[in-house]
């Protein structure tokens, strides 16, 4: 063990080796075809399958997932036993919010630099449309009492006290995306930030147009090599993320009613991320085991970083995570050739860009003489986002650095940097290097 | 008490005063109940009852399994009725003993249980089972053409009431852990961690022995016994004929008879059985089933264990081969060129696994291991390789080409193909010893034979590593010499077309399949051509008529033309609805019944004397094996061959030329029948 920590003293940067994921699958108002495990475990059997090493010959196996099923308690062992690494890999799961899959991912990366780890499977995984319906705390309490309740008496008694309104259910996703602290949901978050840097309803829904129709271009060009097909027990399959709306139009979205503030507000479900099932893997690899399975390189990670800020603010986590990597590593804008900044809301995306146009904000709020000047568009979610393809929250993270790297080898670039926002007032980022 | 030495029992007392009775027949990998087994044992009893010690458990000494049965090549060996009734009687009278002692006994089990086996558990006051995926428990001798004969038949259905106890025995199906406890055959199932232990402290305990409920005793009074017999015989009816399986049929005659008197049931079933095993239908079955056994060590494996199989083609053979081998435990890899094709195949799979297995974690861990693969990144991993693409010379050529450098070192490379000669395939191989074919029938999932075709150049560590592997899946592998239409459907082809021969000359196919199936083939030949396909037929008879010089049928051109290709377009010789053929009632006077019979079944006779002649196979033995689990021939005949030597080796042939006279030179009785007359 001494040994191993020694020698990685010299391990500098995680290396990512490949990686796959499943097609994002909108959520249609029912349980969909695929559990979060089968998510998992679909992407990464292919991802698995064409290695030069044995899945057992991994060191460690970590998923994000923030709301995997009742039956899936710490679903990375989980999927690392459905994927036949063996019972000798262990297994762990992380929950950072819209941040898991990224967390993971970050687990790896600092298991590697530590020398723990050479080899490790880290990813995320969602299935939004399994988010479970709950019984409500008045009907737990009275079936509590009536089950222990002894004689037929005090059972007739407890039957007398039901009321049918204890039976109106919970809808786990809609708390899950609801901040427990400043009682905001997600989307009223967005309508915070829209209303503190102006933006109109007008640059959003252009935003999420544009989102779909990046979307579209990436499948017809082929750039989504990246994606495993699913298929189901009904004789379906799925190739592609069935979110994207290729007729997607600024009129069409301009009839959509707000979605959160419902009377007055702008963020409507057309210019927010979609509720979709998803998986995806990276590989990570230390120098050791690059040499030693002769893997090819298809990205390193030169740095990762977190941060918070005021949950009402949680949109603006990316400016937030990715300004102390900048100033690190001495990167201004024009450095870095990609960017993902993952599309919880474009209302959201255009406020990140704003924030670190704006030179107040960046002097107070991100410690910086000057602003930082302007993400050119045409290189920020150049295959189109979330909006477009949908935000399985545990899956995310995982997708945006992955996807990186195929942006990066496609257009020959070099730096790019993957953020997202983080429900809860948190922001993460990943600097690439290829 | 003096110690004495038994060869296949084992005695040991315990602290607690038990007997502790293991079996172990010696030079045997399993327990088997010959007859010197169970004199040993008859006199195992007398020793234990003179201890009078706490109680008595009967356990497996062996690795796997409490017994498997009745020792059934002794079987063979039963030359009359007396001698029959002679080895019952020994099993009687030792299960009687045990029944009768005065303390409580109690069997162990674990793996299969069966027949006999089962039979002396239930002579037992208590049967406590392992709880794991290795439990068979079952009576399932009417498969072998008799019933329980050692006093199973009264227990099994005083323990569990006659409706389950009959419907047990007469299919002769086995339980699995769970059933064997929810039908009570079994007091418990237990994990092993408390296996040993819970003997013990069941005899401890000491409960009631189980009893069926006396509510369903009450069936076993008359008049509901007569009226349950008749319901009984109705449905064994709608599947098979007394004349052809009589076993069935006698045990609700013994039941029927004696119902409500254990003694009188006891001696009814000895002579029954003892009657039953000297019949021919028996004889056949105890062959077919040597003949199964036959097969399956038709492997002399060199330690190969395949783990993974990589399919190429995922069409109805090609995705059905791939879902089976997932299902028995193998790391699957099934590859074509677009979603499109695999994803039929992924829903079948899921059907079959959702009917065998039931449970949703048992059916996930095997669609886990059935990996779509459109990139064919399983193939490096594989250990087997099996082409099932289309049926094209060239195409397959230049697949194998490709293959062969992407492979293991020992990886079988095989071809799913079921008309093209190997000799045509391997041209351009590096090393053309290595292409075998694995030629499965469809549907895969319950068809048993698989050929194993091999042509002049094929090398030997190849066919036999190909035998093996189809072992490991639970099938049966028949090498057959690389010939067009190979074994199977060489075979079948003349039949088929001599059945629409005889629609062509005006008699219904109702009329020609009822003739089949009286005959006691599983299904017609019209009504087979039509689930084939006669797509299929058609082009498996073309490549087979320059050989075998076969007219084909100017009607089965004609209705393939049209696209009526059978069950699968919804009309064919018989039109479909719901996947059913619509049939009227058959008409045929008992000579033209005949008449039809011989024109099928020696056209299938026939064929099967030139294949031999060509050698196809190693002997008729392995011909008759190949026909029973391939085609359905009828088992109780004990396959087309032995089928022949019971009618008359001379009299086969003599009827052939009579039948060349009438209906011409199809019928010439080939050079092989004189050297099979001079061998009888």
């Amino acid at each position: 063990m001494v040994e191993k920590t020694r020698k990685s003293a010299s391990q500098k940067y995680v290396y990512i080796v490949d990686g796959s994921r499943t097609p994002f699958l909108r959520a249609t108002g029912v349980p969909g075809p695929f559990t979060a495990s089968d998510l998992a475990v679909n992407a990464g059997r292919p991802l698995l399958a064409r290695q030069s090493f044995e899945p057992a010959e991994l060191d460690e196996v970590i998923l994000g997932c923030v709301m995997p099923s009742p039956d899936e308690a710490n679903i990375g062992r989980i999927a690392a036993l459905r994927l036949g690494c063996g019972e000798k890999v262990p297994g762990w799961s992380v929950q950072r919010n819209c941040g898991s899959g990224m967390q993971s991912i970050d687990c790896g990366v600092q298991n590697i630099l530590n020398g723990r780890s050479d080899l490790v499977l880290a990813g995320g995984t969602e299935a939004m449309s399994h988010a479970p319906l709950m019984f409500n705390q008045a009907f737990a309490t009275w079936l509590g009492i009536y089950t222990y309740s002894r004689t037929p008496q005090d059972k007739l008694k407890q039957i007398l006290k039901f009321r049918p309104g204890m039976l109106s259910p919970i809808i786990a996703l809609l708390r899950g995306l609801t901040d427990p602290v400043v009682g905001l949901n997600m989307g009223q978050t967005a309508e915070v930030l829209a209303h503190r840097f102006g933006i109109s309803r007008q640059a959003m829904d252009e935003y999420a147009v544009n989102s779909h129709l990046r979307l579209a271009a990436a499948h017809d060009a082929g750039r989504m090599n990246e994606i495993e097909v699913l298929y189901d027990a009904n004789g379906k399959y799925y190739d592609h993320d069935n979110g994207v709306r290729r007729d997607s139009a600024v009129e069409k979205l301009a009839k959509l009613r707000p979605a959160f503030d419902r009377d007055f507000g702008q963020v409507t479900a057309g210019n927010s991320s979609q509720i979709t099932d998803g998986a995806a893997w990276v590989i990570l690899a230390s120098d050791k085991a690059v040499k030693k399975h002769k893997l090819p390189v298809i990205g390193k990670i030169v740095d990762t970083n977190w941060a918070g800020l005021l949950p009402q603010q949680m949109g603006l986590g990316p400016v937030h995570a990715m300004t102390p990597i900048m100033k690190k590593h001495k990167l201004k804008i024009d450095d870095i050739d990609y960017w993902e900044i993952n599309e919880a809301f474009a209302a959201q995306v255009l406020s990140c860009i704003e924030a670190w146009k704006e030179s107040s904000y960046c002097r107070n709020e991100l410690q910086s003489r000057s602003a930082f000047g302007e993400i050119p568009l045409e290189k920020l979610n150049v295959d189109g986002g979330a909006v477009a393809l949908g935000h399985p929250v545990g899956t995310s993270g995982a997708r945006i650095v992955l996807h990186l790297c195929h942006v990066l080898e496609q257009n020959k670039g070099k730096t790019a940097m993957a953020s997202l926002c983080i429900g809860g007032g948190q922001g993460g980022a990943v600097l690439i290097e290829r | 008490m003096e110690k004495k030495k038994y060869h296949h029992w084992k005695l040991e007392t315990d602290d607690d005063n038990i007997v502790w009775c293991y079996i172990d027949v010696k030079n045997s990998s399993t327990n088997v109940l010959s007859s010197e087994v169970l004199d040993e044992f008859s006199d195992v009893i007398d020793t234990v009852s003179a201890q009078a010690p706490a109680g008595m458990i009967i356990a497996s000494a062996k690795e796997k399994g409490f017994i498997a049965g009745a020792d059934i090549k002794e079987f063979t060996t039963i030359e009359d009725e007396k001698d029959a009734l002679t080895l019952l009687n020994r099993g009687h009278d030792a299960f009687s003993k045990l029944e009768a002692l005065s303390f409580p006994t109690l069997a162990l089990i674990k793996g299969f249980c069966l027949g006999g086996g089962l039979e002396l558990a239930l002579a037992c006051d208590y049967r406590i089972a392992l709880d794991d995926k290795n439990i068979r428990i079952g009576l399932p001798e009417v498969l072998l053409g008799i019933h329980p004969g050692f006093g199973g038949s009264m227990r099994l259905i005083r323990l569990v009431g006659p409706i389950l106890g009959m419907q047990l025995m007469l299919q002769g199906r086995t339980l699995d852990a769970r059933k064997a406890k929810s039908s009570g055959v079994v007091d418990y199932i237990v994990p092993e961690r408390q296996f040993m232990k819970s003997g013990p402290i069941q005899i401890q305990r000491k409960p009631l022995p189980k009893r069926a409920p006396r509510h369903l005793n009450i069936l076993n009074k008359l008049p509901f016994r007569q009226l349950l017999a008749k319901y009984l015989r109705h449905q064994l009816n709608k599947k098979i004929k007394q004349r052809h399986y009589p076993a069935p049929y006698k045990l609700i005659d013994v039941w029927e008879q004696y119902g409500d008197n254990e003694k009188a049931m006891l001696k009814a079933e000895a002579l029954s059985v003892a009657k039953l095993a000297n019949n021919k239908s028996s004889r056949n079955l105890v062959r077919v089933f040597l003949l199964q056994e036959r097969l399956k060590e038709n492997k002399h494996s060199d330690g190969f264990e395949p783990e993974n199989v990589h399919v190429i083609g995922a069409g109805v053979m090609g995705g059905d081969i791939a879902s089976w081998c997932a299902l028995q435990g193998m790391q699957v890899g099934l590859q074509d060129r677009e979603p499109k094709f695999i994803a039929p195949a992924i829903q079948r799979a899921s059907k079959l696994y959702k009917r065998r297995l039931k449970h949703p974690r048992l059916i996930r861990g095997v669609m886990d291991r059935l990996l779509p693969d459109l990139n064919g990144y399983n193939l490096n991993k594989a250990d087997v390789v099996i082409e099932a693409i289309v049926e094209n010379v060239e195409i397959k050529k230049e697949l194998f080409q490709d293959l062969e450098s992407k492979l293991k070192d020992d990886t079988i490379l095989a071809t799913n193909t079921s008309s093209i000669s190997l000799e045509l395939l391997t041209d351009g191989l590096k090393d053309p010893a290595r292409l075998v074919g694995i030629h499965f029938f469809n549907p895969v999932s319950r068809m048993q034979l698989v050929e194993i075709i091999y042509s002049a150049k094929t090398g030997k560590e190849w066919i036999e590593r190909a035998q093996s592997f189809c072992c490991q899946i639970g099938r049966l592998p028949l090498p057959v010499k690389s010939s067009p239409g190979f074994l199977v459907n060489r075979i079948l082809t003349p039949y088929l077309m001599e059945a629409m021969v005889l629609h062509e000359e005006g008699i219904s196919a109702e009329t020609i399949d009822k003739v089949a199936v009286d005959f006691g083939l599983p299904m017609g030949p019209v009504e087979l051509a039509d689930t084939v396909g006669l797509d299929i037929c058609l082009s498996v008879a073309k490549n087979l008529a320059e050989k075998l010089e076969l007219n084909i049928p100017q009607r089965l051109e004609d209705m393939v033309a049209k696209g009526m290709l059978g069950k699968k377009s919804g009309s064919g010789f018989y039109l479909y609805k719901n996947g059913e053929p619509q049939k009227q009632a058959s008409q045929s006077s008992g000579i033209q019944h005949r008449e039809i019979e011989d024109r099928l079944v020696l056209r299938i006779l026939n064929e099967c004397a030139a294949c031999l002649r060509e050698e196809l196979v190693a002997d008729a033995d392995m011909l008759d094996a190949g026909m029973i689990f391939g085609t359905g021939f009828p088992p109780f005949l004990g396959g087309p061959l032995n089928y022949a030597r019971s009618r008359g080796v001379k009299e086969i042939s003599s009827r052939l030329d009579e039948l060349k006279e009438k209906y011409g030179q199809r019928f010439t009785p080939d050079a092989h029948w004189e050297k099979l007359v001079e061998e009888t």
